[in-house]
């Protein structure tokens, strides 16, 4: 029943070398190590199985969350701009546009565990240490009213926890449900009396635009290897940097738009690189020159080509990263408003030294 | 590259313009009767360059894209779907596609932590969990064993999402476009997880594969195991070549006929297990939603399906009355397309589709109807059976079971209404 002749052939050979042999027909690849699962096999099942030794409170899980989610996810989970919230929609699964969130939706804690391990924060994945993560979802469940702030989680007490929508699931069953679906005969003919239009897409307008420049661009850019716009872009004339007097009120306002930045980028003194590297002195400065921090290609490029930090060069950056530079690791959606660039770079600039 | 930015207008009003400044559009023309030139054709009469001076040479172009004409066939996505275009989804250009296979270039891509780029040298795939011995296999390895062929079609589960609480996008590529279909060379997941040994497995009843990939999200999904000794492969080239980073390069799963999501790229890891993991992807994500707040999960297989590419909103008629050909895709994840209805009358009557080829286990299949139109407005639609006897439902006939918070798994009946002129809007229909 073999579908390979070699098998026993393969086996001397593999015994020959010294190889080890195992139950495989093939004799293929090698035994992982003990280390090597440990390291990889990290998921967690609603039962617990998985979870690291730990514990973490509220109140701790309050800071981290505020120091590396809350950028995106917002101080109380409640979810900045268009990204994911982690909390509230209680009662709203059944109405038009359904809040699903840890709370309201999520039906096993594990799930929250694993995630934040595995895969989250965004963009620096896998940094979290096991306290932390039971810190932060002790946070969430508190940010959905679901624990009192003395509340702490532990591999322990974890299977103690039960999420309101833990009943809220049932398998498939469009076999049953949905069994008018197979029909013996469809209608051909005079299938209905008459037709009528009853909403149009046109109406809402919300289809893209028909012009290909921006995705086009993608293509080629896979075509070329250069970065399309940015590098091209003279530096600006050296503008008078330290002498400018800044206004504190637009200063104030850059520090709360700072915000968004936090999450990757440290700035003041004692600064640290993180996911986003330290930005003291970035105004006036070369890009990609911060020392210590690894920077994308097209960043370390664009900084060879010349790149200034100028109020131009930061508008353009800070509105679209990634449109400014195709490739840039900064994961970051960008800001929409003029008002908060201009804002942001007048802070950054209150840390020139 | 000489292309500018404004070489790159749409197709199809490039073709209007040429149209209308050469004097050769055939608006007028009636059925079974050529269009009269009224002067001769200088395209004909005039020596043109291409016919005198040379092209380039076999050296110009190592690896090939689409010739600048078609550099409007592309992915596009939709920026206010999401916070970010790094977790995100894009849309393959169906409405400009012909055929079954999609090109690799222009198929949809949908990432939870960004493409990554992954060397063959450094890909690792393990299998642990419940198998008699925990394996590593490297690149090379996977190459060693005995490989298969096979075309399937790969839809995201919320292919048509947008459209459950009504008509939204314009166009077939944003209302059906995540979706693609491809000839997969990889070695079956059977002869992987036996080489491992699954006598530790004992009953394979009640067992799960959890499978997850070496990107930051990891995307770790549970699988049945009966679903995974099957017809699930461990694919590394697609098409005949490498697989492009944003579908997994260097290895991919593949999961025929059943929701993409669990098509898991870059995969690294492969856990027999005595239960579903329950990951975020199979609880707070890819699960639906009914109307009275429960939710459907395991919803895997994609039901029967089809749209009409052309005409569209994308690809309206440029032609005028006459010979027109009605075209479109239909696909199941239940088996194989036996059949694909098209009515032109928003559902009222429905005529029997051409198809392309016959029908083939969960991959694509393309239909045509070739009609004489006589330039009045029509309510194109199309309807999709399969060798399950499935037969697809109208947008009412899914409500009524699923309200409209599924978000997920919208199979719907898609009903273009092409206007006199020959544009066309996505509507929909009593
Ligand atoms: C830079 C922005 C960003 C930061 C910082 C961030 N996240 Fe996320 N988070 C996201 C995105 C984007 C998603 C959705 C990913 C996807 O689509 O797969 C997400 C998803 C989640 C989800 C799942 C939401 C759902 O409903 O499925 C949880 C839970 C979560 N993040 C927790 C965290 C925690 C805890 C942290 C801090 C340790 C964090 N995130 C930091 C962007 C961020
Ligand atoms: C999710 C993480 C993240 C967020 C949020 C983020 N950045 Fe960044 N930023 C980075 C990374 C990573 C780089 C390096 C980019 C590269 O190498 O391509 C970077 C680079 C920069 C640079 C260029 C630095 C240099 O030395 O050349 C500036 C300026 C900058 N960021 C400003 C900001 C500002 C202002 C904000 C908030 C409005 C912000 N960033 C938000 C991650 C982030």
């Amino acid at each position: 029943m073999s579908k390979f002749p070699n098998v026993i052939a393969g086996a001397a050979v593999s015994l020959a070398l010294g190889l080890p042999a195992f139950a495989g027909e093939y004799g293929l690849g090698r035994p992982a190590l003990p280390e090597e699962i440990a390291a990889w096999d990290i998921d967690v099942s609603p039962d617990g199985t998985g979870l690291p030794a730990g514990s973490g409170d509220v109140f701790t899980g309050e800071e981290v969350f505020a120091e590396k989610c809350a950028v995106c996810h917002g101080d109380f989970a409640e979810g900045v701009d268009n990204w994911p919230k982690l909390a509230g929609g209680q009662g709203t699964l059944d109405r038009e546009d359904p809040l699903k969130t840890v709370g309201s939706y999520w039906p096993y804690l594990s799930t929250t565990w694993d995630y934040v391990n595995r895969s989250m924060p965004f963009g620096a994945a896998q940094t979290l240490e096991a306290d932390e993560v039971y810190a932060i979802v002790a946070y969430i469940l508190y940010s959905n009213d679901l624990v009192d702030d003395e509340f702490v989680l532990s591999n322990e007490t974890f299977t103690d926890v039960e999420l309101p929508n833990a009943e809220g699931f049932f398998v498939d069953d469009r076999l049953e449900s949905e069994a008018h679906f197979w029909k013996a005969e469809p209608c051909m003919s005079d299938c209905k009396d008459t037709v009528e239009i009853t909403m149009r897409a046109r109406v809402l307008d919300v289809t893209p635009e028909e012009t290909a420049t921006t995705d086009v661009a993608v293509e080629q850019a896979a075509a070329t290897p250069v970065a399309a716009e940015p590098i091209v872009e003279e530096p600006a004339e050296e503008p008078v940097v330290a002498e400018v007097a800044l206004d504190p009120e637009l200063v104030a306002k850059g520090a709360k738009v700072f915000k968004k930045c936090k999450a990757c980028h440290k700035v003041g003194e004692g600064a640290k690189n993180g996911t986003g590297p330290i930005l003291n002195g970035i105004f006036g400065a070369t890009a990609g020159v911060v020392e210590g921090f690894r920077y994308s290609k097209p960043m370390l490029a664009a900084g060879e080509d010349g790149l200034v930090w100028n109020d131009e060069t930061l508008a353009a950056f800070l509105a679209k990263p990634r449109k400014f530079m195709k490739g840039t690791k900064m994961s970051f959606a960008g800001l929409r408003k003029e008002r908060d660039i201009e804002a942001v770079v007048a802070y950054l600039r209150s840390f020139d030294n | 590259m000489s292309d500018k930015a404004d070489d790159f207008a749409p197709s199809r009003r490039r073709f209007l313009a040429g149209a209308a400044a050469t004097g050769v559009g055939a608006a007028a023309v009636g059925a079974g009767q050529a269009a009269q030139a009224a002067t001769p054709d200088p395209l004909i009469t005039e020596v043109q360059d291409w016919a005198s001076g040379l092209g380039d040479g076999v050296d110009a172009t190592p690896y090939g894209l689409p010739i600048q004409f078609e550099q409007d066939v592309v992915r596009r996505n939709v920026e206010w779907l999401t916070a970010d275009t790094i977790s995100s989804i894009n849309f393959t250009p169906i409405h400009a596609l012909d055929g079954t296979i999609t090109p690799q270039g222009c198929a949809f891509e949908r990432h939870h932590s960004g493409a990554i780029e992954l060397r063959k040298e450094d890909y690792r795939l393990m299998i642990n969990g419940l198998v008699d011995t925990p394996l590593v296999f490297s690149y090379a390895d996977l190459e060693r064993f005995p490989r298969e062929n096979r075309v399937y079609f790969c839809e995201c589960a919320a292919n048509s999402g947008m459209e459950w609480a009504g008509a939204q996008l314009n166009g077939a590529q944003f209302t059906h476009g995540m979706i693609h279909n491809m000839e997969y060379s990889g070695v079956s997941l059977r002869t992987l997880l036996e080489e491992a040994g699954l006598a530790a497995a004992g009953d394979f009843k009640d067992k799960w594969v959890y499978v997850e990939g070496a990107d930051a999200s990891s995307n770790g999904r549970s699988i049945p195991l009966e679903k995974a000794l099957d017809d699930v492969l461990v694919a590394f080239k697609a098409n005949g070549e490498a697989l492009r980073k944003e579908h997994g390069y260097p290895v991919r799963l593949v999961v025929p006929g059943w929701e993409g999501n669990m098509w898991v790229k870059w995969l690294r890891r492969i856990e027999v297990m005595d239960g579903p993991v329950e990951s975020r992807e199979e609880t707070s994500k890819y699960t639906d939603t009914m109307e009275d707040g429960s939710a459907r999960k395991w919803t895997w297989e994609m039901d029967a399906k089809s749209v009409v590419t052309s005409p569209s909103p994308q690809a309206p008629i440029t032609h005028g009355k006459g010979p027109l050909v009605i075209t479109g895709l239909a696909w199941s994840g239940r088996g194989a397309i036996t059949g694909v209805d098209v009515s032109i009358d928003g559902g009222k009557t429905w005529t029997q589709a051409r198809l392309g080829a016959p029908g083939t286990d969960k991959a694509l299949t393309r239909f045509y109807l070739e009609i004489n139109w006589d330039g009045s407005e029509m309510l194109l639609q199309s309807r999709a059976r399969d060798s399950s006897g499935y037969v697809q439902p109208t947008k009412a006939e899914l409500r009524e079971v699923r309200g409209l918070n599924s978000i997920y798994h919208n199979n719907a009946i898609q009903t273009w209404w092409v206007k006199a002129d020959g544009e066309a809007e996505n509507v929909e229909v009593s």
